[in-house]
Order: C-alpha cells, then sequence, then structure tokens
C-alpha cells in the first residue's frame, strides 16, 4: 500500500500526478507544474526591475497595489456577491491612516513618524474597523441597493477627506503621504546593500511585491477555507445557505470587513506611490477602476484579481504607445478628434463591456479557454 | 386531538397556525415524530406542507403553537441556529449552490463541523488542514454513498436533474442531522430515479437512524415507505395514522378526489 501511493507521486511517462490526499488536492499549488511556473514567476519579478526604466518599475508597483485592493475587492463582490462601489473610500481611510500615524508633521497637518510595522497593518484595520461599524447598516440591503449605499460612502468621504484638514491637508492642497520606513530602514530611498547602489523605486518595488504576494496567498487560503464557501453560499443562495448553517449577517460582515483592510493597506500603498495625496484622489473614478479589475480579471477568482491589475493599470501605458498611430487622435494637449485619456476611457468602457457579454469569467476565463485547448493538443475541438 | 409527546419524541409540534395578511396557510396543526420514525406529510397542492416546513426550519414564523426539538422550543430560533442543533432540510425546487462543486456542496452541510478561526484561514494552519481534512473524508463517503462519483469535481449547475437531487439529499446528510426534512425528493424523477432515491432514504434509516419527515406527492412511495401519514388540506389536518389507515378515510378521499358527484346530482333532479 505504501509503495503504491509512493510510485504515484512520480511522474510515469508525461502522465499526470494522481492525487493520493485530500491535503494534496485543495492546496493551492495542486501539481508541481503549477508550482513550479508561480516560484518562476516570484522570481522574475523579483529580478525585474533592475532591468527596467524608472517609470516603468513605479507602474508596475503600482500593478501589486492595485492586486491587492482588487483581491478584496474581489473576495467581497466575486465571492460573496455583495456589489460595491465603495472601494475608493476605504483605500482613502487606508491612506489616510497612514498619513497620520507614518508621516511628518508638517504645515498644519498632523504626522506621528511611526514605523511602518506599525502603520501598516493599523491601515488596513481602521478600514476593517469602520467597516465592521458600517455592517449592520450596509448589509441589510443587497445587489443595487447595496451599490448606491456604497456609493454614497464614497461622496460622504471625499466631502470629510476635504474638510479634515489637520488630517488630510484639505482640498487642492493635500498632504505628504506616510514615510516607508520599515524597522529603521527606508523604503523608499536610494540604498547600498552588499555594495550595490539600488533606486529607491527598486526597493519600494520589492516591498509591495512582498506585501502582495504575502496577501495574495492569505486571500487564497481564505478562499478555499470554509470563510470561502460560506461566501459562495450567500451569493448563490441566501436561504438554503442559512439553513445549513451559514449566517447571513456575519458572513456578509466578514466579507466587508476583510475586502475593507485589503483597500486600506492598497491605499496606504497607492498613496506613497502618488508622492502627494489629495482628497479627491479617492473618488468614484477609482472605485470603477477597482470594479474594473475584477471585472475584466474574472469574478471569484484570486489569479484573475491579478491578471486585471495588470490589464486596468498598464492600458493607458498601451493606449498612450499606440494613439500616434492611429490618424485623428491627439496626443495630451493636441487638437484632434480625441485625445488620449477620452479614448483610454472610451476603451476601457468598452471592454468591460466586451467581457461581460462575451466572457463573464474575464481574463481568467480566457485563460482557462486556453490552457484547456492546449491540454488537448493536438485534438482540441 | 392533541398526542401528548413522550421521551422517544424527536420532534412534536402544537397547534400551529400560519397566516399571511388574510390568507391562513396552517391552521392549528399539531403532530410529533418518533426517534427512527419516517413521517410523511401529504395534501393537495397549497395544503401548507412545505409552509409547515419552512416553520421548523425557522424561515417562516408561527403565529400560534410551538415546536419542541428534543425539549428546545424552535419558535424565534435563527434558521442557522435550528440547522446547528440538527434539523437538515431539502428543498422542493433544488436550493444547490450552483457555482460550486459538488464537493463544496456537500462541505457546505458540514458547517457546523468546522470551527476554525479568519486567522487560522488566512495562513491556512495545520488545525485548518486537519478538520477540512476529517469532514472532507465524511462528504467524499457520502458522494460514494450516493453514486455521485463522477459529478465529484463539477459545478453543481452543470449536473442532471436527478443528480442535483442527490447532491441535495447528501448536503442535508452532510449535516449529521437528527431530523431531516425531505420536500419532495423525488419530484419530476422518472420511476427508476425514484426507486433509487427511495432506497437511499432506506438505507440512510436504517443505517444511520435519522428521523424523518417527508413531504411527497407519489403516493406509492409515501404508502411504500412511511409509518405515519399526516394528511393536511387547506392548512387543517384532516387526518393521521398508519397507511393503511389513512387511505380508507372517506375525509382524505373527498380531498384528493372531491365530493361524490351523483349524491349531488340526486339532490338536483
Amino acid at each position: 500500500m505504501s509503495k503504491a501511493t509512493a510510485s504515484s507521486h512520480r511522474t510515469t511517462r508525461g502522465r499526470p500526478q494522481l492525487f493520493t490526499s485530500y491535503a494534496q488536492e485543495t492546496a493551492v499549488f495542486n501539481t508541481r507544474v503549477k508550482r513550479n511556473w508561480v516560484l518562476v514567476g516570484i522570481l522574475v519579478m523579483l529580478v525585474l526591475p533592475f532591468f527596467m526604466q524608472r517609470d516603468m518599475v513605479a507602474l508596475i508597483t503600482t500593478v501589486f497595489i492595485f492586486a491587492i485592493g482588487g483581491i478584496g475587492l474581489n473576495l467581497l463582490t466575486g465571492y460573496a456577491g455583495q456589489v460595491s462601489l465603495g472601494q475608493a473610500f476605504f483605500l482613502g481611510v487606508g491612506a489616510y491612516t497612514a498619513a497620520v500615524l507614518g508621516g511628518e508633521s508638517r504645515s498644519g497637518v498632523i504626522g506621528l513618524g511611526w514605523d511602518m510595522a506599525i502603520w501598516l497593518p493599523l491601515a488596513g484595520l481602521v478600514p476593517a474597523l469602520i467597516a465592521l461599524v458600517l455592517a449592520p447598516l450596509a448589509m441589510r440591503v443587497r445587489g443595487l441597493y447595496l451599490a448606491i449605499l456604497t456609493l454614497g460612502l464614497v461622496f460622504i468621504g471625499e466631502h470629510i477627506f476635504k474638510e479634515a484638514k489637520p488630517i488630510t491637508g484639505g482640498a487642492g492642497v493635500g498632504r505628504a503621504p506616510a514615510d516607508p520606513v520599515f524597522l529603521g530602514f527606508d523604503l523608499f530611498a536610494n540604498q547600498t546593500i552588499l555594495g550595490y547602489r539600488i533606486d529607491r523605486f527598486t526597493i519600494f518595488y520589492v516591498a509591495c511585491f512582498i506585501i502582495f504576494v504575502i496577501m495574495a496567498f492569505a486571500a487564497k487560503n481564505f478562499a478555499r477555507s470554509r470563510f470561502g464557501r460560506s461566501f459562495a453560499a450567500v451569493r448563490d443562495r441566501d436561504i438554503a445557505a442559512e439553513v445549513m448553517g451559514v449566517s447571513l449577517l456575519r458572513t456578509k460582515t466578514l466579507a466587508f470587513v476583510i475586502s475593507s483592510f485589503y483597500a486600506g493597506v492598497s491605499g496606504a500603498l497607492l498613496s506613497i506611490v502618488i508622492g502627494r495625496i489629495s482628497p479627491e484622489t479617492w473618488n468614484i473614478l477609482l472605485s470603477i477602476d477597482f470594479l474594473a479589475v475584477i471585472f475584466i480579471g474574472g469574478l471569484a477568482t484570486i489569479s484573475g484579481s491579478i491578471m486585471g491589475a495588470v490589464f486596468v493599470v498598464l492600458l493607458p501605458k498601451g493606449v498612450n504607445a499606440i494613439t500616434p498611430y492611429i490618424p485623428g487622435f491627439g496626443g495630451v494637449g493636441e487638437g484632434g478628434v480625441l485625445n488620449v485619456f477620452e479614448l483610454q476611457t472610451i476603451i476601457f468602457g468598452l471592454l468591460i463591456i466586451l467581457f461581460l457579454i462575451l466572457e463573464p469569467r474575464g481574463l481568467y476565463g480566457l485563460w482557462l479557454r486556453l490552457r484547456n485547448y492546449f491540454k488537448a493538443w493536438p485534438f482540441s475541438y | 386531538m392533541v398526542e401528548l409527546s413522550h421521551e422517544s419524541t424527536v420532534i412534536s409540534l402544537d397547534g400551529i397556525s400560519l397566516s399571511f395578511g388574510g390568507t391562513r396557510a396552517v391552521h392549528d396543526v399539531s403532530f410529533y415524530v418518533n426517534i427512527g420514525e419516517l413521517f410523511a406529510v401529504i395534501g393537495p397542492n397549497g395544503a401548507g406542507k412545505t409552509s409547515i416546513f419552512n416553520c421548523i426550519s425557522g424561515v417562516y414564523r408561527p403565529q400560534k403553537g410551538s415546536i419542541t426539538f428534543l425539549g428546545e422550543e424552535l419558535i424565534g430560533q435563527s434558521p442557522e441556529y435550528i440547522a446547528r442543533i440538527g434539523v437538515a432540510r431539502m428543498f422542493q425546487n433544488i436550493e444547490l449552490f450552483d457555482n460550486l462543486t459538488v464537493v463544496d456542496n456537500l462541505m457546505l452541510g458540514r458547517t457546523q463541523h468546522l470551527a476554525y478561526s479568519v486567522l487560522s484561514a488566512l495562513v491556512y494552519s495545520p488545525k485548518t488542514r486537519r478538520q477540512e481534512t476529517a469532514n472532507r473524508e465524511v462528504v467524499e463517503g457520502l458522494i460514494d454513498f450516493l453514486d455521485l462519483e463522477a459529478y465529484r469535481a463539477f459545478p453543481v449547475g452543470m449536473l442532471p436533474y436527478g443528480a442535483k437531487k442527490r447532491v441535495e439529499f447528501g448536503r442535508a446528510l452532510a449535516m449529521d442531522p437528527k431530523l431531516l426534512l425531505l420536500d419532495e425528493p423525488v419530484a419530476g424523477m422518472n420511476v427508476e430515479e425514484t426507486e433509487d432515491m427511495a432506497r437511499f432514504i432506506l438505507d440512510v434509516r436504517a443505517e444511520m437512524g435519522i428521523s424523518m419527515i417527508l413531504v411527497e406527492h407519489d403516493m406509492g412511495l409515501v404508502m411504500d415507505l412511511a409509518d405515519r401519514i399526516l394528511v393536511l388540506d387547506f392548512g387543517e389536518r384532516i387526518a393521521l395514522g398508519t397507511p393503511a389507515e389513512v387511505q380508507g378515510d372517506p375525509k382524505v378521499i373527498r380531498a384528493y378526489l372531491g365530493e361524490d358527484l351523483s349524491e349531488t346530482t340526486k339532490e338536483l333532479t
């Protein structure tokens, strides 16, 4: 018996391995191929910034940050089925929590100058706490009503951010973000490590990448646990879920809270990339960006949220690159039928519509199709 | 006509009345179910059978009466609490989680048996892994028992009707219930599927000793399987007894077949 188990672990003549235990089957990487590719991917992403230009490094850092926020929103909207337009509000709360705790006290704004090891978890916990307080109210409604309610949250938030000058610097002025000094090590300053001088953007890139990988794995674990299942149960059939012993209120509240935690961390990191944060940043358009991340990437998948973040953040760059070759489109500040930003917005909207109609599973769905096609190649039909 | 409940009773309903506005769904219905008994509730459409299930599982709250489950009052408790203390339910119109696999649907039935914390789930601690694996084994046992191996990893939404019904049955069983409410388990099934389901129900009863309340329109199945039958009409109890007693009851015949027209016509002429 034990001999048979041991031999089935090995791949024979290119056959896929068999699962020999439930723990193995439910693992995040249930095949060796998957695990190896992810490891390769992680290594490539760690080496990449050393071969890229500065603005590209900053852009990919933004991808990681958007992926964190996107994963959070996907837990709430994709897994638990609660459509939220309030993501920008929680990003803002996270950013300002970080700025107050980790920023400098200057020109009328409060800043305590604490270490990142303290302000980063709190940048997640404070929005999570606010979500916990709001949950009994927000979770009474669902579907479109919840979307409108959370939209209201964004408007109220924007107003508060504009008025709370000691915290946010006020409308049009803004304030400096938190200083990412982790246990005394400045993550946003040029450093010399082992004799090599490393660019501050590269250091922050690596820091964000590590945070992103940890949070993505945590979300993946969460999604395959009893909580992930009860999220999906509440989304698919709430009455049946209740009769199974899943508490609707507790489950929805948990989804709201954990999603806000991810949003808060994402907002805190985003504020550092942006450099100076003004209350206008955390508006409805940012929420829509995050909805685009999960709709284009794929609802109820963690890897889909990551693909969506790559797409949404890199799209403007791609559009910029192709506009000179399209006749009739002017560049920034030039004349023409449409400018770059208008074109971006149009492409964005068009893509969301196309994905909803053609591939509701998003980029993740496209990936599944591609994979299944080549799995059976050359007999795929 | 209220029977006294006694030691061996799993659930007893006493004078249950439920109405929606002016519509009387259930009126003064009382019955009890013994441990290990297969109790059937029948009646024409709209007689209040499913409403009684909704009252027991806490989805509806009856205006009058009491429901005692193993010495505990159920009225006023949440569906989630009632599920936790051992009442499982199979729905009339399949209420499965369509996007989840068969395994995950059954794992949701195990909700009560998983107790790890959010933090433990985020890091997928050994405790989480141990509990997941242990419950997965129970679920796989049920999949085996219900002949669902072939569908194990498919999203339930893709399955054929008969298999979906079996998944529903499995999900209810996964809860390790003390009382199982079966709402039309063979509705829409052909003879073969009905026989399979009847076999599963009898097996569950014999092997696990679970008490069951069965609502069903398939009279053949009810008469063959049930120990006792409650007959409802317009929300009221019109008969209660063994299959043989119920079959011969003139009130039951009238409810199902209508009045004897020949007598009415005689009066007219």
